[in-house]
């Protein structure tokens, strides 16, 4: 069973002052998996995601990815191991053209340096060949190939979403971590942000999905785990999610409920 | 080195500090709500005290005496110079806030230049001689020399500097530049008038720049158009070595910097003084990035 | 397909034409006088200098108000090796690479510490940086070692250094100047030349590392540091990078500065130089190479035009008195122009394009 996970998490605790942010969190990600993490506004996802990727350093506990320890002390290095992120408030190079985004994702896997920039030796020219060419795939995949040229901050913000996600597919990540990809897209936008992650995951790629969208999650995601209050209160198949009452009263009965979230609930 | 001198230039240190403590408060207002260096800070200052210069030593040739002269000067130099501030917002920054962020610095560059010139036109090149309107005779306390005129420069100072906490922690208008310092869209919202409230920044910042140039220019017994550039240079680092953005800690940054730069004379030659400043703002800031007091702006990560 | 290859033809015959008139601009410059001459080619330093500032603040987006300190590094390495200063006559073939060398060196010692400060706070330093290159450029005449009385002379301080060689190679002086076919050439419209290669090398080097994979990061690290980090780049090295980079630029032209002025001294390397190679990349366009290159060319040739336009004589005709000294009457006018570029053109006057 645990040689097919890809991702775990055991007792993972982080405190700011006096404030438990997470509170001996433990979960685990199957390989090829989409899953899902939620759980009410300040329940500790983002603070999860951003120990998970070397901003904040764990006081207790230990991450496990692709059966390496998972030790990161740097954000860069993230990338490195093989775990790609997007932004929930969308941070993409605004000044860049759509096709440079993506080419920035490939600076993990490629080396040229200040010497082959200057001099470019035929081995440099091949690599930004291969580069240039994955980048197109990408934006091909996620259908953003016409508008490769254009700055990307001049894109509408569903496309600013997935420019997001191919750029961080292009770190060939083993696990994409998508925080709120949904946020203030409509219906069609969604159901077409589905099909992508289901897409991303066929392709062999992990995918965490942090979301508020429940009907996304509910759909979409294979396995759930729910924060609340920096502990983690459930974890299971989406069915099993709906029936628990520690969700349902988190969800329901705190005062930091989201009437959004559960109206969406179906 | 005895005690003595160590003392001697610790209070000089406090003088010179006090001043760019409120050359630096100039800075760090208007850095906490535009996020922008306002490069011309230092020559307002010198306006200010050239302004005062001219006006002191026309009201003691007709007769006035030297005290209601020095104050009839300074509160036309203060008003002077908040209409230059408020003038110069409005005209060069005013209208590139939202324009990529170094737009508005090379603006406050041009307004810079612009602005000496401005002074050489109207003051001509010369060092005017400052009037002494407050005595300098030495007062011995112990083995501490200090003179009347430093004594006001700290009193002043300190009282101005009370007055300004004052004023942004227990006024509607301090008030309303603390929010719009926090977030300008959502002070917007609540119904404050944005605009009104950076013009104000910059007539306080300012008038406060006008006394402290008149206070050098008393200083040292002189004053001329490029004296803004070193004092402002100074003012800017020592806002920054504080935390910019945050009042005490231009205050702070200020004082520090004038007790280094005079306690430092002790140790190395004269000529170095002028690196004091920014070899202390570059420890500074390597062990504590944020200032020694901390920015106002907490980073979201 | 036929459309494209007329542009390519229309571009080729555009680029042959800009050639011919940079090869022969010193040779009408010179009918006008070898101050003008002298102009050019103070343009072409700035031009590099100003490509080399356009690496660290236009690319990767670090905001640095020091930078002419490392233009002083590469000149005094030259002053002091090729001068009777020390009695060192190095050729140019060692000098040139040992500054820019040498001002890289000092880039990587500027951005060491610098590296967790951001935007303001890194511009403040740097500008302190600058400023303490060019007060111990003053005093460096009398130090002193703490267990003797003896001072060593260093840079000669305000004094500077005087009679730098000029460039030569092979035994022959570029300072001399040349006759070529019956024409007359001068040592100044030789270096015109000489420095006509280094600019278009540095053209060159800019274009290519600005589209490179490390262009590509520096850029992403001036867009969104955290963006950038996610992506896996290691920011610190890239930043370094920059910073060595730049200067590298900055040492180059300051070499060529000294032995084409042969005189060095610290009033060069003040403040208000770093302020106007910012000015000219912030004016021209940040990050687009011929924007910057055409501020560079404004605001270095602006002040000698407005110094003949607001001169005496001319203010004589024009108001029958002379109302302003021109000195000022130009600083003025450069001002106003700053302010009023700015306002007007927020990014510059000519950015890069909107579609690539």
């Amino acid at each position: 069973m645990m040689a097919s996970m890809l991702f775990t998490a055991e007792g993972v605790t982080k405190k700011f002052g006096g404030v438990t942010a997470l509170d001996n969190v433990s979960m685990s990600i199957a390989r090829g998996a989409i899953f899902g993490l939620i759980g009410p506004n300040g329940a500790g996802k983002t603070t999860f995601f951003n120990t998970l990727t070397g901003l904040y350093q764990v006081d207790q506990g230990k991450f496990t990815f692709d059966d390496k320890p998972l030790n990161v002390k740097a954000p860069h290095e993230v990338a490195q191991v093989g775990i790609a992120r997007t932004f929930q408030n969308i941070r993409l190079f605004g000044e860049m053209s759509v096709l440079e985004n993506v080419m920035v994702g490939r600076h993990v896997r490629t080396k040229a340096g200040a010497f082959g920039a200057i001099f470019r030796p035929p081995s440099v020219h091949r690599e930004e060949a291969a580069i240039a060419a994955r980048s197109h795939e990408l934006l091909e995949y996620v259908g953003l190939a016409k508008r490769a040229g254009d700055k990307s901050r001049t894109l509408a913000y569903g496309e600013q979403r997935r420019l997001e996600i191919a750029r961080a597919l292009a770190t060939d990540p083993k696990m994409i971590a998508l925080d709120e990809p949904a946020a203030g897209m409509n219906a069609t936008e969604t159901i077409a942000l589905r099909q992508l992650i289901e897409r991303i995951a066929g392709d062999g790629i992990t995918v965490m999905l942090i979301e508020h969208d429940m009907r996304l999650v509910m759909n979409v995601c294979q396995h759930i785990a729910v924060l609340d209050y920096g502990r983690k209160i459930a974890d299971g198949t989406p069915a099993h999610i709906q029936k628990d009452a520690a969700v349902i009263k988190a969800y329901l009965g705190g005062a930091h409920g989201e009437p959004a979230a559960t109206g969406e609930k179906a | 080195m005895s005690i003595d001198v160590l003392l001697q230039q610790i209070v000089n240190g406090l003088v010179v500090g006090s001043v760019y403590a409120l050359v630096a408060l100039g800075y760090t207002m208007v850095y906490g709500i535009l996020q922008l260096i306002n490069f011309a800070h230092g020559e307002v200052v010198m306006i200010g005290a050239l302004t005062a210069l001219v006006l002191a030593k026309w009201l003691l040739g007709a007769g006035v005496p030297p005290m209601i002269a020095l104050l009839l000067a300074i509160l036309i130099a203060m008003a002077v110079c908040a209409a230059v501030g408020v003038l110069v917002e409005r005209i060069a920054y005013r209208p590139l806030r939202n324009a990529p962020r170094l737009a508005p610095l090379i603006t406050a560059i041009g307004v810079s230049i612009f602005l000496q010139q401005i002074a050489i036109l109207v003051f001509g090149r010369n060092y005017f001689s400052f009037p002494e309107l407050i005595s300098k005779t030495p007062i011995e306390i112990g083995h501490i020399t200090i003179n009347m005129n430093e004594i006001v420069i700290l009193i002043t100072s300190v009282a101005l500097m009370a007055g300004l906490l004052w004023l942004v922690h227990n006024t509607k208008i301090g008030t309303a530049m603390r929010a719009t310092a926090e977030n300008q869209k959502v002070a917007g919202l609540m119904g404050i008038d944005i605009n009104k409230i950076i013009a104000i920044t910059f007539a306080i910042g300012s008038a406060l720049g006008a006394i402290a140039g008149v206070m050098v220019a008393s200083n040292y017994g002189q004053a001329h158009y490029y004296m803004g550039f070193m004092l402002g240079l100074k003012a800017f680092t020592a806002a920054v070595m504080g935390g910019i953005g945050n009042l005490w800690g231009a205050m702070v940054g200020g004082l520090i910097l004038g007790l280094v730069e005079n306690v430092g004379l002790i140790f190395v030659r004269g000529d170095y003084k002028d690196i004091f400043a920014f070899v202390v703002l570059v420890a500074v800031l390597i062990f504590r990035p944020q200032g020694l007091i901390g920015e106002r702006v907490a980073e979201r990560a | 397909m036929t459309t494209l290859v007329a542009d390519n033809k229309k571009k080729l015959i555009a680029m042959l034409l800009l050639g011919v008139a940079l090869l022969l601009l010193p040779i009408f410059a010179g009918f006008l006088g070898q101050a003008w001459v002298r102009i050019l080619n103070i343009t072409l330093l700035y031009v590099m200098l100003a490509l080399g500032l356009n690496v660290v603040v236009g690319v990767a987006g670090l905001l640095d108000l020091g930078y002419v300190a490392f233009y002083a590094v590469g000149a005094y390495t030259w002053a002091m090796l090729a001068s009777s200063h020390f009695n060192m006559h190095l050729p140019f073939w060692v000098l040139l690479p040992l500054g820019a060398f040498l001002a890289a060196l000092a880039g990587l010692m500027l951005g060491a510490p610098v590296l967790k400060l951001r935007g303001d706070y890194l511009a403040i330093v740097t500008l302190g940086f600058g400023e303490i290159v060019r007060i111990l450029m003053n005093n460096f005449d009398k130090v002193g070692l703490p267990w003797s009385d003896a001072t060593y002379n260093i840079t000669n301080g305000p004094r500077g250094i005087t009679g730098i060689d000029g460039i030569s190679f092979f035994g022959f002086n570029v300072s001399k100047g040349l006759e070529i076919f019956g024409l007359q050439l001068s040592g100044l419209q030789l270096y015109y030349y000489v420095f006509l290669v280094f600019t278009i090398i540095s053209v060159i080097g800019v274009w290519r590392l600005q589209h490179s994979r490390l262009g590509r990061a520096w850029q992403a690290l001036r867009e969104d540091e955290i963006a950038a980090k996610a992506m896996g780049i290691n920011t610190r090295n890239i930043k370094l990078a920059a910073f060595a980079f730049g200067a590298l630029t900055g040492g180059l032209s300051g070499g060529l500065f000294a032995a084409m002025q042969g005189f060095v001294s610290p009033e060069s390397f003040g403040l208000l130089e770093s302020v106007m190679i910012l000015a000219m990349v912030v004016l021209g366009g940040m990050g687009h190479i011929p924007g910057v290159i055409l501020g560079a060319v404004l605001l270095a040739a602006m002040p000698e035009v407005i110094r003949y336009v607001a001169d005496e004589n001319m203010q004589h005709k024009v108001f029958g008195t002379v109302l302003i000294a021109p000195e000022v009457l130009r600083n003025l006018i450069f001002s106003l122009a700053m302010i009023l570029i700015m306002l007007f053109k927020p990014a510059g006057l000519w950015p890069s394009p909107e579609k690539k």
